[in-house]
């Protein structure tokens, strides 16, 4: 017996249905609405690869089940900007060229869009604390850290670049 | 006469495997090298823009694809560029003269008054109206090789050494479907295997009937042997299922690993193949002085920030496969292998997967989707490790035991090195011999392959950089190759480099000290490699190194060196730290000398994440053991965290006219080294066990 949720994604309205209302969000995201951007990483709410605003904090997908964001507004990677018109914390990695593989980028770009909602002017300790939730294997730290102070200060100024 | 052609071009002569013209405008450069994270895709786009002679907004690159791209065997320590680079470049070079001579012919002039600008013939500098893609026609690629055409000159670079921006990275950043995870077949459905403890065990019972509860969605089961296996279009059902298999199928013949096993002193006593390399022994000389200290370094996992993921399809007789593995002409030997199939019957195809450090779960998760998808006809299949998984059943690097013997000089300088090593093997890549997990699984396992390393030649495995780079008059190398393992062991990173330079860096450190020098003259003094000398002295530069900064403040500075394999790049690495219970990074310089660099700011963060990765080695990692793997998620194998890394400033010593040099491994071992040394400068005590743990620095102290 399928039953419906309905919330809303990137600013979209959806509505699905589901057998299980445990479905996790992140299967959610992937599997029903073809939103790839958000990553699984562990599925054990330790990595950050899956974090997703959930009305405007960022929180970790992989096991929160999909009933609980109902009526929530959610807003994943592909909801912050896109390559023709980037959010200031994509186009600062970007420019920042913060990353290696990227597998963790979704994740820490969401992290670091609740940060600075939050307080525009975080310093690198905040913003490392901030980030501690997520985890970056290959070593970019350095340069994401850079990415998040310079779109801060871009945000800051109101240019979009 | 030509020079030779580089390695992977006289492998694969035929030039269209390197270069084709698909559509005007359009040019497709295939490459054996695959991306992992490293940049190599854009670093190859650079070099074939500039012997083609074509924008690089033209250019997509294709690797790592058995249907059509060269077999380069795999893209690991950090040869693609040294190598397959160079075989681009020259590749590049000779279709680009292959076309020059067929403009030439068509306006019937000399070559010579030929050249190409943006993928455009121009002739004395004007346009003629011919190009690439209107010749393609009468320029047939599937010929040799020859060498023939003339690389371009360092002086007239246009890509090649400016910094680039990654190709792959904006996926990543907007959201796409960058990775074989996020690969959607017609059709596809979800796979988790539950995993063979070990080799030899066998199921006992399953519970189906508990899966299928926990599954909360339809599921359907798959057994060959021991080999078993959840399917089901949806996947939270198929992972809740997977989940729940774990204690509700029961094996027999268990042999799980012991906490004693644990810790790379357990090796010593183990079977072993002697292996011996360089000078004879010096016996016991009179009057020399003689040092000797005992370094280890316990297991380490790759920890991957994903789990790995394969797909496969069997249809039509044909096995097309899907993987982020290191190399898919190995894995489809392997899997024909296995599967007792022709190579040409099965189509192995590269997809990005996360970062990737050496032989993880990506061949086995491709291996698991092939073996179920010969069982499924015609159904593509998806498997994706679950994070337990990951690191419980990926390969490890190997614990070493790293005794280092020197005889030193009246000045106390060491003469004569003995590097004593027991080590496992650090490859069991299906390429070398070692076997796909799932295959063990299945009735009529394939045997344990031989005890073997990595060639001396190709850089060894246990003895990379196990021999010194500095001017000392005898060098040897003692190798136990332990052949009893508790878990099966392969490549990580840099291989043996790490523990190998950890132990000779901090013991010329130690050297110094007792030999009353500063550990940065020290080491300028036992070496006349120019290159070597200019990344060291430019390092303590960087750094304003002080030699007389006082021991035992609680804050240490270290300094070490290496000469990646003693063939490919030279990095020199200060770090500073301070030291209470825990250690805590301050900051990291380095130096490094790769010859010609194609984008900097790629060997930048290359060479950062390497010492990134390195610090997170020395400071927290260790697979531990407790009746099976105890290590199995991020809390139980913590990595270095934002808050935890410190600031690095890394200097290129651009030697444009050598040979561009890897410089993905390069930093792990002086960083450990150099960390090593920190800490016994801040502590004024000695901690030669890895990681350095708070256990660790109050033996330290309190022994002192």
């Amino acid at each position: 017996m399928s039953k419906k949720f309905d919330f809303s994604v990137n600013g979209k309205a959806v509505s699905v249905s589901l057998d299980n209302e445990e479905t996790p969000l992140l299967n959610v995201l992937r599997n029903e609405l073809g939103l790839m951007g958000t990553r699984f990483g562990c599925g054990l709410e330790q990595c950050g690869c899956c974090m997703v605003l959930v009305d405007g904090a960022a929180e970790k997908s992989c096991t929160k089940p999909v009933s609980i964001v109902a009526g929530k507004k959610i807003v994943t990677v592909e909801g912050l900007g896109s390559a023709a018109q980037p959010h200031p914390l994509q186009q600062a990695f970007i420019d920042e060229q913060a990353g290696q593989c990227g597998y963790c980028l979704a994740g820490i770009l969401i992290s670091a869009k609740a940060l600075l909602d939050k307080n525009p002017r975080p310093s690198r300790t905040e913003i490392a604390q901030a980030l501690d939730g997520n985890i970056c294997r290959c070593g970019s730290h350095n340069r994401i850290m850079r990415a998040v102070e310079k779109a801060a200060a871009v945000m800051r100024s109101g240019t979009t670049r | 006469m030509n020079a030779p052609l580089p390695g992977p071009l006289n492998d694969n002569p035929d030039l269209d495997r390197w270069v084709e013209f698909p559509s005007a405008g359009k040019v497709t450069v295939l490459t054996g090298r695959v991306e992992l994270g490293q940049g190599v895709l854009t670093a190859m786009a650079q070099i074939a823009a500039d012997e083609l002679d074509v924008a690089m907004e033209r250019i997509t690159v294709r690797s790592g694809d058995t249907a059509k791209a060269p077999n380069e065997g795999y893209t690991a320590g950090s040869q693609s560029i040294q190598f397959g680079g160079v075989a681009i470049r020259q590749a590049c070079a000779d279709v680009r003269a292959l076309f020059l001579d067929q403009a030439a012919k068509i306006l019937g002039c000399q070559v010579g008054e030929l050249s190409m600008n943006d993928g455009s013939v121009h002739r004395n500098g004007k346009s003629t109206g011919q190009d690439y893609w209107t010749l393609s026609g009468a320029v047939n690629l599937g010929v040799k090789a020859t060498g023939g055409g003339a690389r371009k000159r360092v002086v007239d670079f246009k890509s090649i050494g400016k910094s680039c921006a990654r190709l792959d990275l904006p996926d990543k950043i907007f959201g796409g479907s960058a990775f074989i995870h996020d690969m959607q077949i017609d059709g596809m459905v979800h796979a988790r295997v539950v995993r063979q403890p070990n080799r030899g065990a066998t199921i006992g019972s399953i519970d189906e009937r508990a899966i299928r509860r926990a599954a909360k969605g339809p599921i359907e089961f798959i057994r060959n042997g021991n080999f078993f296996a959840i399917l089901g279009a949806d996947e939270t059902a198929v992972e809740a299922a997977g989940v729940a298999a774990t204690s509700h199928v029961s094996w027999q013949n268990i042999e799980a690993p012991a906490p004693i096993q644990q810790e790379a002193t357990w090796l010593l006593q183990r079977p072993v193949v002697e292996r011996v390399f360089g000078a004879p022994d010096a016996g016991n000389p009179q009057g020399r002085q003689r040092y000797e200290a005992t370094y280890t370094r316990g297991y380490l996992a790759h920890a991957s920030i994903s789990p790995s993921c394969g797909l496969a399809l069997y249809k039509d007789e044909i096995l097309t496969v899907w993987t982020h593995c290191q190399g898919v002409y190995p894995l489809r030997a392997a899997l024909a292998k296995a599967l007792k199939l022709t190579p040409t019957s099965i189509v192995v195809h590269h997809v990005q997967g996360s970062g990737c450090y050496g032989h993880n779960g990506a061949d086995d998760a491709a291996a698991d989707a092939a073996i179920i998808a010969m069982q499924k006809p015609g159904q593509p299949i998806r498997v994706r490790w679950r994070r337990e998984e990951e690191f419980i059943y990926e390969p490890k690097t190997p614990a070493m035991v790293v005794k280092v013997r020197a005889l030193l000089d009246d000045s106390g300088r060491p003469v004569d090195w003995t590097q004593e090593i027991w080590s496992p093997t650090h490859n069991q890549r299906p390429g070398a011999g070692g076997n796909l997990l799932g295959a063990l699984a299945l009735p009529d396992p394939p045997p344990e392959p031989p005890p073997n390393d990595v060639p001396e030649a190709n850089g060894g495995g246990a003895t990379r950089n196990a021999e010194p780079l500095y001017d000392i008059s005898a060098k040897r190398i003692l190798h136990h190759l332990v052949t009893e393992t508790p878990v099966r062991t392969s490549a990580l990173r840099g291989l043996g480099a790490m523990p190998n330079v950890f132990a000779l860096e901090c013991c010329v450190d130690e050297l110094a000290e007792s030999a009353g020098r500063d550990p940065v003259q020290y080491r300028l003094s036992m070496t006349a490699d120019a290159r070597a000398r200019a990344v060291i002295e430019k390092v303590a530069t960087m750094a304003k190194w002080n030699p007389a900064a006082p021991r035992g403040t609680g804050t240490g500075r270290g300094v070490a060196f290496a000469r990646y394999k003693n063939r490919a790049a030279y990095s020199a690495v200060v770090v500073e730290l301070s030291v209470d219970e825990e250690i805590r990074l301050h900051h990291v310089w380095c130096a490094t000398d790769a010859g010609l660099v194609i984008n900097p700011d790629g060997v930048l963060n290359q060479l950062e994440g390497g010492i990134i990765q390195s610090a997170s080695w020395v400071l927290k990692e260790q697979v531990r053991f407790d009746n099976g793997i105890a290590s199995f998620d991020w809390e139980t194998y913590p990595v270095l965290k934002f808050s935890e890394v410190p600031e690095i400033d890394i200097e290129l010593i651009n030697t444009r006219d050598e040979v561009p040099l890897g410089v993905g491994e390069v930093t792990a071992g002086p960083t450990a080294a150099a960390i090593g040394n920190a800490v016994s400068h801040a502590l004024g005590a000695r901690i030669r066990d890895l990681p350095l743990t708070r256990e660790r620095i109050m033996a330290a102290l309190l022994k002192e």
